[in-house]
């Protein structure tokens, strides 16, 4: 057996400690450890982002990060972006847009396109494009998706 | 849709003619899973967790083809944390049919039939664990040749994958690899060809191309020595993997109750079994419950692509355009197994138009490939690719246009389809004026851009439903049904709930029932769920309804039916109209307890209406003829939906199938070495379509109702995906000025086509 490591981060604002085997992801960690199985794993390679979190504040896939990387940092998964029983306005666009078919793409879709929104409120439909094209989605065709994004986009500018 | 359950669908006489407008059918309120789904709450295969568990991990073969010699498990079984080892030897002995062929597919028995097959599996204490056992089972085997191309796997010399295949259809002469043969079609097509100003004929080629849904295959199951078990699993149809897994295991059906998890995504590959009773046989020795969840990799080596095909298409024509006679030869390699759904090809391939003489011809042809599984529409889209090329090659040497030449030569109600029956109500034209009349196909080019139409047709099934409708006392109602909601179909049963019962949309609470609360469920396959499920619901409605009619009819002391359902109140009528203020439904229901017991309704049968669908696509390309890369700069799809139930969801269903679509005809291919393992595994290298690889894509929907569905439903799922390889195609080879006859239209078969040049 590998000697397992002691890993205290923080996951969606709470202070979390778990022991994790070196070979183990972020991604196992937070779907296995600690039951936030939000991120799901659709290629384990990077490829699909259906894995995507933050970590401080930096877009990842949690697949291509070991769990004792996550050592002092600060970690966000979908299950942290609604604020109570308040939907983030992107979730609540990807409803109301039907930018979701099967779902399982939709937590990396919105924890990407979250992060594109802090950067950059006014994407142009290219831009919002190139910054999911890291997000795989097979069932919609990403139209409605590119919409929800956009429609949040110009929202959350009014409101501002 | 798997061969066996493929019903030709006979219309009927469901649609209620009486109704004028809908209250509910055709808004678009959003789903009633929204909130899970975009919270991270809702529960997929992978996401199940149960006390004890232990995690699984498969030996899978190297070889495409070779005997096994002897499988060691002794070091594994010595590692820390392992707890169960299975084999072949762990399944049940002499099934038959397609219970065999699973059974060989899901465990190999003496020989490995394709790089990916599985050979053994390992339960352990962690994931981690189970993966070192597998790299500690020693497999040793005798690699034997190999073919991998449907052509190749033909001739006479190719290498046999399995000598009892063929069933007695085949024609004598061919290599035991040609396990089916079909061949269909009325009219005489010599005299048809004689009778053309014009013949057209060529081959076209695809590649086998994978589902790609994004969550890989999962399950947790349960299974005691007892007989008795659990299995959660991401599966388009529980009752399918309940009935397999209970035959591969040896198990009573009914002692094993399966429920269907949310589901990332199947388009016909979560139709069948995989890892499921691989997870019980591990469970039932090692007394534990067992997760197992595939890798990309696995999920690509050994679950269901589709067939790749060969194809020989002629077709005859007058100078104005008409098709005199039309012929077709398909050949569909489908893996190690017999099933490649050569028939579908073969019936749908000219199924859009009224001919006098056609004439198609299928070979379902075995190779050293995983067991091909239905992909929407499966068939459909390569024939359509092959006709629907043929068709834009005439008009571009004729001079004519592609949207006029489809009209004149279209499908129209009651002409004899080319596989057969006669057409009901159908939407063929529908869909064909809707595109001519679309800005998009007036709009002018840019230079180096081509345009490409293509129409395509798809059954569409109806299949074995039960549906249960309960209402509750406060008014509100819950209804279970068994077909896995990969889409949004939740919504689209409680839209129709809403619509009989006259109770709000957001009343009625939709649940996918497990195996054990419900009768017989068909796979969610075939475009069948809104249209069968929702008949069912339907039909399940309208029973509660008359329950609660009678109720009021007692209360009033009127006779039953004097009493008729309006705005989801019971109302008197006939000689009592206006003797009594409408009863809402919530006014019986709180009383229901004392006035006969609970109010249900339930519904089971095998609905055989489903009406068959059409579409056509719009398609505008751009080539770079210095990389040979291809952009799609725009894409209309108008396809027929009878009645759009939530019409956003339909638009989604349209965008996605030509989003697949895209997929198929410029990138996606299995790539196969000499040494006839798969070489691209992972999404990288399979690339699926991304955000920045598309257009938005215009859905336009086309409403021609169908007469086997109350309110005139037909399936959507399947037929979207059907016209854009051809689409795609025609665009290309408009663009490029030379045609394209072999998918993926990658960029170096591009440059190879612009090279060898001729006609697009």
């Amino acid at each position: 057996m590998t000697r397992k490591t002691h890993v205290t981060a923080t996951v969606n604002g709470d202070t979390v400690e778990y022991l994790c085997d070196p070979r183990e992801t972020l991604l196992d960690v937070l779907r296995d450890r600690l039951n936030l199985t939000g991120a799901k794993e659709g290629c384990g390679t990077g490829d699909c982002g259906a894995c995507s979190v933050t970590l401080d504040g930096r877009l990842v896939c949690s697949c291509l990060v070991l769990g004792v990387e996550a050592e002092g940092k600060q970690i966000e998964t979908v299950e942290g972006l609604s604020d109570g029983d308040i939907l983030h306005p992107l979730q609540q666009k990807f409803i109301e847009h039907a930018a979701l078919q099967c779902g399982v793409c939709t937590p990396g879709v919105l924890v990407a396109a979250k992060s594109l929104l802090e950067k950059n409120p006014d994407p142009t439909e290219t831009e919002v494009r190139y910054w999911l094209a890291g997000n795989l989605c097979r069932c919609t065709g990403y139209d409605k998706i590119i919409r929800a994004v956009m429609d949040t986009a110009a929202d959350l500018r009014e409101a501002s | 849709m798997a061969l066996d359950e493929y019903k030709p669908q006979s219309g009927g006489a469901e649609l209620d003619g009486e109704r004028k407008s809908f209250d509910y059918v055709g808004t678009r309120p959003e789903r009633p899973d929204g909130l899970d789904k975009v919270t991270g709450r809702a529960k997929f295969g992978a996401d199940a967790h149960a006390p004890g568990m232990l995690f699984g991990a498969v030996v899978r073969s190297p070889h495409a083809h070779a005997r096994i010699l002897r499988i060691d498990t002794s070091k594994a079984e010595a590692l820390d944390g392992v707890k169960a080892i299975v084999t072949r030897a762990d399944f049940a002995t002499g099934l038959t049919g397609e219970f065999a062929n699973v059974l060989e597919n899901v465990m190999a028995g003496e020989k490995a039939l394709y790089d990916g097959h599985a050979v053994a599996a390992v339960a352990a204490t962690s994931a981690l664990a189970a993966r070192d056992a597998v790299k500690l089972i020693e497999v040793e085997y005798e690699v034997l040749p190999h073919v991998t191309d449907v052509d190749a796997a033909m001739a006479p010399d190719a290498p046999v994958i399995n000598d009892s295949y063929a069933d007695a259809s085949v024609p004598e002469g061919f290599n035991a690899n040609v396990v089916r043969y079909h061949e269909s079609g009325h009219g005489d097509v010599e005299a048809g060809f004689a009778e053309a100003d014009m013949v057209f004929e060529d081959t076209f080629k695809t590649e086998a191309t994978h589902q790609g849904y994004i969550e890989p295959h999962a399950c947790l199951g349960s299974l005691g020595n007892d007989g008795k078990g659990e299995l959660w699993c991401c599966t388009q149809g529980h009752w399918y993997a309940q009935k397999y897994c209970a035959a591969l295991l040896g198990l009573e059906t009914s002692q094993l109750r399966v429920t269907a998890s949310e589901i990332g995504g199947g388009f016909g590959g979560k139709t069948t079994v995989f890892i499921e009773p691989v997870a019980l046989a591990l469970s039932r020795k090692a007394n534990r419950p067992v997760k197992l969840v595939m890798s990309r990799s696995e999920v690509l080596r050994a679950t269901g692509p589709t067939s790749s095909a060969s194809m020989d298409i002629k077709i005859g024509f007058k100078t104005d355009g008409t098709i005199t006679a039309a012929e077709g030869t398909f050949r569909l390699q489908g893996g190690a197994f017999p099933g490649a759904p050569m028939e579908f090809s073969a019936m749908c391939a000219f199924a859009c138009y009224d001919l006098k003489n056609v004439r198609q011809v299928g070979y379902d042809v075995v190779a050293n490939r995983p067991k091909q599984a239905a992909y929407r529409a499966p068939g459909a889209p390569m024939a359509a690719f092959a006709v629907e090329s043929v068709i834009d090659m005439a008009c571009n040497k004729m001079g004519l246009d592609p949207i006029e030449v489809r009209l004149k030569n279209a499908a129209r109600d009651g002409s004899k389809a080319s596989y057969g029956p006669r057409f009901d109500q159908i939407g063929m034209v529908a869909t064909l004026e809707a595109a001519k009349a679309h800005p998009h196909y007036a709009a002018p080019l840019e230079p180096g851009q081509g345009r490409g139409v293509a129409s395509g047709f798809w059954f569409n099934h109806g299949g074995e439903t039960s549906v249960s409708l309960a209402l509750s006392e406060d008014g509100t109602a819950q209804v279970s049904v068994g077909t896995p909601d990969i889409g949004g179909s939740r919504a689209s049963m409680a839209l129709m709930a809403a619509e009989v019962l006259g109770i709000p949309y957001e009343n009625i609470r939709v649940t996918i029932a497990d195996t054990a609360t419900l009768g017989y469920n068909d796979v969610s396959h075939g475009s069948r769920v809104t249209y069968a499920s929702g008949l069912a619901t339907i039909k399940a409605a309208r029973a509660a309804v008359e329950k609660l009619c009678q109720r009021a009819a007692a209360k009033w002391g009127i006779p039953e039916d004097a009493v008729k359902w309006e705005n989801g109140c019971a109302v008197p009528s006939g000689p009592n109209a206006g003797d009594f203020d409408p009863m809402p439904l919530a006014d019986i229901t709180a009383t229901m307890g004392q006035t006969g017991g609970p109010i249900s309704g339930h519904f089971e049968a095998t609905p055989e209406g489903a009406g068959v669908s059409f579409g056509t696509h719009i398609v505008d390309a751009e080539v770079d003829p210095e990389t040979g890369a291809t952009k799609i700069v725009r894409y209309t799809v108008v396809q027929d939906a009878g009645k759009a139930v939530h019409p956003t969801y339909v638009e989604g269903q349209y965008q996605g199938g030509a989003a697949q679509g895209i997929g198929w005809a410029l990138n996606e291919e299995y790539i196969y070495g000499e040494d006839g393992r798969l070489q691209n595994t992972v999404f990288l290298d399979y690339r699926i379509p991304v955000a920045s690889d598309l257009p938005m894509i215009d859905a336009v929907i086309v409403e021609v109702p169908n007469p086997g569905h109350p309110f005139g439903v037909r399936g959507v799922g399947e037929t979207g995906i059907v016209p854009p390889l051809a689409a795609i195609a025609n665009a290309v080879s408009n663009a490029a000025g030379v045609r394209l006859k072999s998918l993926p239209m990658s960029p170096p078969k591009i440059l190879e086509a612009l090279e060898a040049g001729g006609d697009a």
